[in-house]
């Protein structure tokens, strides 16, 4: 029992300790590399195709000053990207959310892909197969169609007779 | 005879033709499905407006409310004026338009609606601060309003709409004075 008592003591003062570190953390302003690293998963909402951790422009300096805002005020990437979302559409969003239609963006290539190699396999297959017939064409003639062998006969028939 | 036979059994089965086609046509049904489900219904002159919703900004309200539907407006002419803080002819146009309404603010048959085009809030508050602007404004989330007005070049871009909920006139940039905005409106009471 003291045991357990002692542990549960030890877990308590070792959990008010990470609080405290981890609240001293948040005190501390974002640096630049933080506030890139999620301006980098998203997109300039009016220079289309421009990242906003490498826009120029004064409102994208203004989207990293907000994304500095929010991290500051705890929030963690997955709301500021949400928050953009909200805001200005899934387009500003470097990559797409797994929802709906966007759906698409990552079943359909794979698919596709699938769908090719099993054309590919295909076609290989096909393509080897008239060096096989020929070769068997070529050879005994032991699989020879009974089309072909009637022929054969005939034309043996016909041999027999010329002599 | 026999090559030719041979020849025709190349390449892809029926069946598998079936398949490709089926799945091409279902891609492509597919695809304008979602389209078609993502894209807004867009305004025409002459035509009504598509409903849409605006939630002002912390200070503006309309009528005592906080947000509001375009169908609220119904009976009054309506000149929504989309900008953004980031848009220097914005500003060249944002005096005018404040001096114009406060021209018709007290008509009640003339309301004013700024939508804030992509923008952010802290940019926003300022603009509105600096040109000390008061008619309702909004800011244009999802860039869905701007996309049912069917935006046509940029920003700034003014739409007026009847007592009808008819799209009468676009003004593409920004006005030179408050005559010409006055015009506009005079145009259609």
């Amino acid at each position: 029992m003291k045991k357990v008592l002692h542990t549960l003591i030890f877990t308590f003062l070792l959990s008010v300790l990470f609080t405290g570190v981890a609240l001293a953390q948040s005190n501390t302003p974002p640096t630049d590399d933080e506030v890139n690293a999620v301006a980098h998963k998203l997109y300039c909402p009016v220079c289309e195709s421009t990242p906003l951790d490498v826009c120029p422009t004064d409102a994208c300096k203004d989207w990293r000053e907000l994304i500095r805002t929010m991290l500051a005020d705890g929030k963690t990437e997955a709301q500021i990207l949400q928050h953009f979302q909200e805001q200005y559409g899934a387009r500003v969003l470097a990559e797409p959310p797994k929802e709906g239609f966007y759906w698409l963006i990552y079943l359909l290539p794979p698919a596709i892909i699938l769908v090719g190699a099993f054309f590919l396999f295909r076609s290989l297959k096909e393509w080897t197969k008239p060096k096989a017939a020929a070769s068997v064409l070529g050879g005994a003639g032991s699989e020879s169609s009974p089309e072909k062998d009637s022929y054969l006969a005939r034309f043996e028939e016909e041999l027999k007779k010329q002599k | 005879m026999t090559e030719e036979k041979t020849d025709t059994k190349r390449g892809v089965s029926v069946t598998a033709q079936i398949a490709i086609w089926a799945f091409l046509v279902g891609l492509l049904a597919l695809v304008g499905f979602g389209l078609n489900r993502a894209r807004n219904p867009m305004a025409v002159i002459g035509d009504p407006v598509p409903e849409f919703n605006l939630v002002f900004y912390p200070g503006y309200e309309y009528a005592g409310n906080k947000e509001m539907k375009l169908s609220d407006l119904q009976g009054k002419i309506v000149v929504i004026n989309i900008w953004a803080s980031w848009c220097k002819p914005c500003e060249q146009e944002a005096p005018d338009l404040e001096a114009a309404w406060q021209l018709y603010k007290d008509s009640t048959d003339v309301v004013f609606i700024g939508v804030d085009y992509v923008d952010t809030p802290a940019g926003a508050n300022e603009y509105l601060t600096k040109f000390n602007i008061t008619f309702p404004n909004a800011p244009d989330l999802k860039s869905n309003i701007s996309s049912i007005l069917n935006r046509q070049m940029g920003v700034p871009e003014t739409y007026l709409i009847d007592r009808k909920g008819i799209l009468r006139q676009i003004k593409i940039g920004p006005f030179e004075s408050v005559n010409e905005i006055q015009t506009m409106i005079q145009s259609i009471q």
